[in-house]
């Protein structure tokens, strides 16, 4: 059926989901606070989180399975919106349970850890909801918030006090840039709803304001923060190294992915491709993220920075997709993410996995001669770098997202053909940093009297091999992952030939 | 035979059976935890993958030898084709064949893959599961390099087969193997991602529905700066691969910090699969681009300048597997110059020097294993003499040094020749140039045969190393047996050749080739097979 927003029984349908996690979210809050901190609660917690998560996820497919829309109301309910919501509801979980196990080697027993992270996953929730500018800024907050507190959590490290600090500050202060575009905005398009707001642009006096272009360059440099990309990116690698590793992994994909779902909203329903000013500022943040983003990498000697870079250099990647301001690239965004996800989500488990207890730098040297003495984790982590890599079959799915957004942006009405050029050139120097891991896990020995790491916790051990087997699995047969991507996209936005209302 | 075969529906089952078995070996290997052995004392872990892993090749050969029969030279289409779906969303498909140009390959790769680990028998001692796990996986990638009728299918697997390869460099190799591994795999990455933009391109033109390499072939752009940029496209990621000389660098490094195996494969077959790539991919989808003077011209000259430089280069060297791998340089700039001067005698000729520069540079490096097995020093110079103490190993350098540089009577000679010959008709000048890399071949590999078997045996050392044992003696001697084979009876071999070849020269230059040409081809290729 068509929701009709104006029903409150129907609102409350179209946000059942949401209303899920967020509803779980509070009363975990409460649970958490309701007794002293300790091991065995905070782990309870963790486990009420899960559930509260799993919960959400089944509301999410059961309404995905019942195919509603909406009117074009402030709320989506597509398909495009359930797909995000798997991905980062997936994400949430497990960075859940490889949270789970770090604290304990950690130490750390605050149980409202798990509630934050909870509460972040509703706002990304929310995030890939909102077909109106407001609710947009409220998931992004709603989900900022929490991670600003998440990556300093651990409140015996300063590295994780300065990592937090430094992002609460940056971090508000896009926001202000976000907010104060999203009123310029809708100050010359009289609206905030982002359908509206694309059918005024359609007029040449709204389109060449210049309150709105100031505004759109305002709300795309708070978007560029959000999904770090260059050069609104100086924080990430502070964030990602001092944050404790399952939060790192958490704001690389799960806050990456529902910011981009938002963006591409933003992309395909307000500005259209038409709009020739706005697509060159994305053709060129997307050149510049991908160039700083894998030129940055190669320099890293520590693991949880590389994958910091590595992840600006994903976003410039999946700012290839968005450029293209198609159904086929949304598709692609959305097949690019489940397999980023997965791989990077795998990564940090790794890290989480060698780590034994004490706060300080990953260093890529730690990892020397590590498939002598724990071959599977070597092995697995070798997939995730492939798969980050995009190679073929040994790095499974990623190399088939690689492809996705390859073609479609070569697909574009207006080709990217430079654009993906410098998508490959930049592939090449990722190599570079991606090998160099599995350089040091496999070719150099292992450091005399180094002592093997110590095996890798249950929860970790089961996040790390399902993400490995979905990534391989994937990787030979991408069908199914590219139908749901497809299906997604094609049933969530106009058509492209309508979209391409060509605006001056 | 033929009967036989097709009484098994030999080819409804043998390219997939071909690709799956070296997985399944690998599997076997890596999940296999043998028993003890009697080999722990000399490996510290049991050496049962190994003979698992040689007991596969050897089956694959055997399989693959049907092809040799069950194949029929006057047919140039394709032929064992098996298509089955693989991504319906895309339009790709699993779609492998054989052609007279494949079909060489295929047989080569199964032939020499054996043929490597037994010749570096005991040069590897540690972690041998996994090493002979992935020498398996890089048998498959490399015949479904060969295999592949479907673009996308053909880009995974020359992808794929980097893995494997980098690992046996970066883990098993010499001193400087880290640095060699990651030059390798970057140069190959680096050309094979322009080639996906590339691929991706032509399925555009195709309406996105196919990567059928016929159904492309028929829509790819025939003429124009399309035709220019897709061509340079596949030319780097092949010219890379081959590779043509300014972006050879990789090669001596890879070659000489490979363990013997490794830098068996690498040289026998690895390389073919650029020369392979213009044979099939470069040249066919783009003929006018290659046609296109400028092209060529370049091409042309570069293939020259590689003979020579390459020949020059190893002349002055000092390590005998560097020598070797600047021969490599230098041979596979006749392979080019053969190619791009699109006569069907210098097509032949091109595919020849491939098959023979894959026997004879096998047999360099896995002599310069044995050697260096037992001196422990590649240096020339710490040789000398040494015909006295390994009479036997002494024959066997001296014979396949002698094919390497192409005396007649041996593989290297006919290759070389119908180049030489098939160029001379076009360019004239271009091919009286090559011809003195064959002379210059003739010199540094005869200096240094001098250098390390004859001369007094100044050094010691080495008046006490051992001969080449039966294992050693029984590998050299299948490769000498098809060095004289071909060199004496090439005809079976170029006449499943011929119809291919004559084949990409009809779709490249456009029409027949001239009357005289054929009847000359026709005519050398008789008088050769006599």
């Amino acid at each position: 059926m068509s929701f009709d927003l104006s029903v409150p029984a129907q609102l409350t349908a179209a946000f059942l989901p949401d209303l899920i996690v967020m509803g779980g979210a509070m009363l975990l809050l409460l649970w958490a606070v309701w007794r002293p901190e300790s091991e065995r609660h905070s782990r309870n917690v963790a486990f009420g989180a899960l559930a509260v998560c799993a919960a959400g996820l089944a509301a999410v497919l059961f309404m995905w399975n019942r195919g509603d829309t909406s009117a074009n109301g402030a709320i989506a309910v597509d398909q495009f919106r359930w797909l995000i919501d798997v991905v980062v509801l997936v994400g949430t979980m497990m960075t859940l349970a490889i949270g789970i196990d770090f604290n304990k080697r950690m130490g750390l027993h605050a149980a409202e850890m798990h509630v934050l992270v909870v509460l972040a996953a509703s706002g990304m929730m929310l995030l890939a909801a909102s077909r109106d500018l407001m609710l947009l800024f409220l998931g992004i907050e709603l989900m900022s918030v929490a991670v600003y507190v998440l990556a300093g959590i651990d409140r015996r490290s300063a590295r994780g006090a300065e990592a937090s600090l430094k992002y609460f500050l940056l971090g508000a202060f896009s926001s202000a840039f976000l907010l104060y575009g999203i009123a310029l905005v809708s100050g010359a398009t009289g609206s905030t709803n982002l359908v509206t707001i694309g059918e005024r642009l359609a007029a040449p006096a709204v389109a060449a304001s210049p309150m709105l272009l100031v505004g759109l360059a305002l709300l795309l440099v708070g978007f560029g923060f959000k999904v770090a990309a260059a050069p609104f990116h100086m924080w990430t690698p502070d964030v990602y190294d001092g944050a404790p590793a399952p939060y790192s992994g958490f704001m690389a994909c799960a806050v990456k992915a529902a910011s981009f779902a938002a963006l591409v909203r933003v992309c395909i329903e307000a500005v259209g491709p038409g709009f020739e000013r706005w697509h060159l500022a994305l053709w060129w943040l997307a050149a510049a993220t991908m160039v700083v983003g894998n030129l940055f990498a190669l320099q890293q000697r520590n693991v949880k920075r590389m994958l910091a870079y590595s992840s600006i250099g994903h976003a410039g990647f999946l700012l290839v997709a968005v450029t293209a301001q198609t159904n086929a690239g949304a598709a692609a965004i959305a097949f690019y993410m489940i397999a980023y996800t997965l791989a990077t989500i795998g990564a940090f488990a790794v890290v989480v996995a060698m780590n034994e207890g004490k706060d300080g730098p990953v260093e890529v040297a730690d990892y020397a001669g590590l498939w002598t003495v724990r071959p599977g984790l070597a092995m697995a982590m070798a997939v995730f770098m492939l798969a980050l890599l995009g190679f073929p079959l040994v790095g499974g799915m990623g190399f088939f997202a690689k492809w996705y957004v390859l073609q479609a942006a070569l697909q574009a009405p207006s080709p990217q053909t430079k654009l993906s050029i410098i998508l490959v050139l930049t592939t090449v120097v990722s190599a570079g940093f991606y090998l160099y891991v599995v350089m040091v896990m496999f070719m150099r020995p292992r450091p005399e009297g180094a002592v093997a790491p110590p095996p890798a916790p249950r929860l970790t051990r089961f996040v790390i091999a399902a993400a490995v087997v979905l990534i391989l699995a994937f990787g030979v047969f991408p069908s199914p992952a590219v139908k749901l991507a497809r299906a997604s996209a094609a049933a969530s936005f106009v058509p492209d030939t309508a979209a391409h209302r060509t605006i001056r | 035979m033929r009967g036989l075969l097709t009484a098994m529906h030999y080819d409804s089952w043998i390219l997939p059976v071909l690709l799956l078995l070296p997985v399944v070996g690998a599997a076997v290997i890596w999940f296999f935890r043998p028993a003890p052995h009697g080999d722990e004392r000399e490996y510290g872990e049991s050496a049962m993958p190994r003979d698992i892993a040689v007991g596969v090749m050897i089956l694959e050969f055997v399989l693959s030898a049907g092809l040799w029969w069950a194949f029929d030279p006057a047919q140039p289409a394709w032929q064992f084709v098996i298509d089955l779906p693989w991504l319906p969303d895309w339009g790709a498909r699993f779609t492998v064949g054989v052609d007279g140009i494949s079909l060489m390959m295929v047989l080569l790769t199964t032939f020499l893959m054996p043929i490597a680990i037994l010749g570096g028998w005991t040069s590897v001692r540690h972690k041998l599961r996994t090493y002979y796990a992935l020498f398996l996986l890089l048998e498959a990638a490399i015949l479904g390099t060969f295999l592949a009728l479907d673009l996308l299918l053909f880009y995974v697997m020359w992808e794929i087969m980097l893995i494997p390869m980098y690992l046996l460099i970066g883990i098993w190799g010499g001193e400087r193997r880290i640095y060699a591994s990651i030059k390798f795999f970057m140069y190959t990455l680096f050309g094979s991602l322009l080639m996906l933009v590339a691929i991706i391109v032509l399925w555009r033109y195709t309406g996105a529905t196919t990567f059928n390499y016929d159904k492309i072939m028929a829509v790819a752009p025939v003429s124009g700066a399309a035709s220019l940029w897709l061509f340079g496209a596949f030319a780097m990621a092949f010219a890379i691969k081959v590779p043509i000389f300014p972006f050879h660098t990789w090669l001596p490094d890879a070659h000489v910090e490979a363990p013997t195996a490794g830098s068996v494969i690498l040289a026998g077959v690895l390389l073919k699969m650029g020369t392979y790539g213009f044979l099939r991919f470069a040249i066919p989808l783009f003929p006018t681009a290659a046609v296109h003077p400028t092209v060529r011209m370049v091409m042309l000259a570069l293939a020259v300048i590689g003979i020579i430089y390459g020949a020059l280069v190893a002349l002055v060297q000092t390590d005998i597997k560097k020598l070797v791998a600047y021969s490599s340089v230098s041979h596979l700039g006749f392979v080019m110059l053969g190619i791009f001067a699109f006569t069907v005698q210098s097509v032949q000729g091109a595919q020849m020097v491939t098959i023979s520069h894959g026997i004879s540079s096998a047999g360099l490096f896995m002599l310069v294993g044995m050697i260096y097995e037992r001196a422990h020093t590649r240096m020339i110079n710490a040789y000398g003499g040494i015909a006295r103490t390994v009479p036997i190993f002494a024959a066997a350098f001296t014979i396949v040094a002698l094919s390497s540089i192409g005396l007649p009577g041996t593989n290297g000679f006919v290759g070389e020749f119908l180049v030489l010959i098939g160029t001379y008709k076009v360019f004239p000048y271009l091919a009286a140039t090559a011809a003195i890399g064959v002379i210059l071949g003739a010199a540094y590999l005869l200096w240094a045969l001098q250098r390390i078997i004859f001369n007094p045996l100044a050094n010691p050392e080495n008046s006490t190393l051992s001969d080449l044992n039966a294992r050693e003696l029984s590998v050299m001697g299948l490769l000498i047996v098809v060095i004289i084979w071909l060199g004496v009876a090439p005809g079976p071999m170029l006449r499943r050749m011929e119809p291919s070849s004559t084949k990409l020269v009809e779709r490249v230059m456009g029409t027949t080739p001239a009357p005289p040409a054929a009847a000359a081809a026709t005519v050398t290729t008789d008088s050769l097979a006599r």
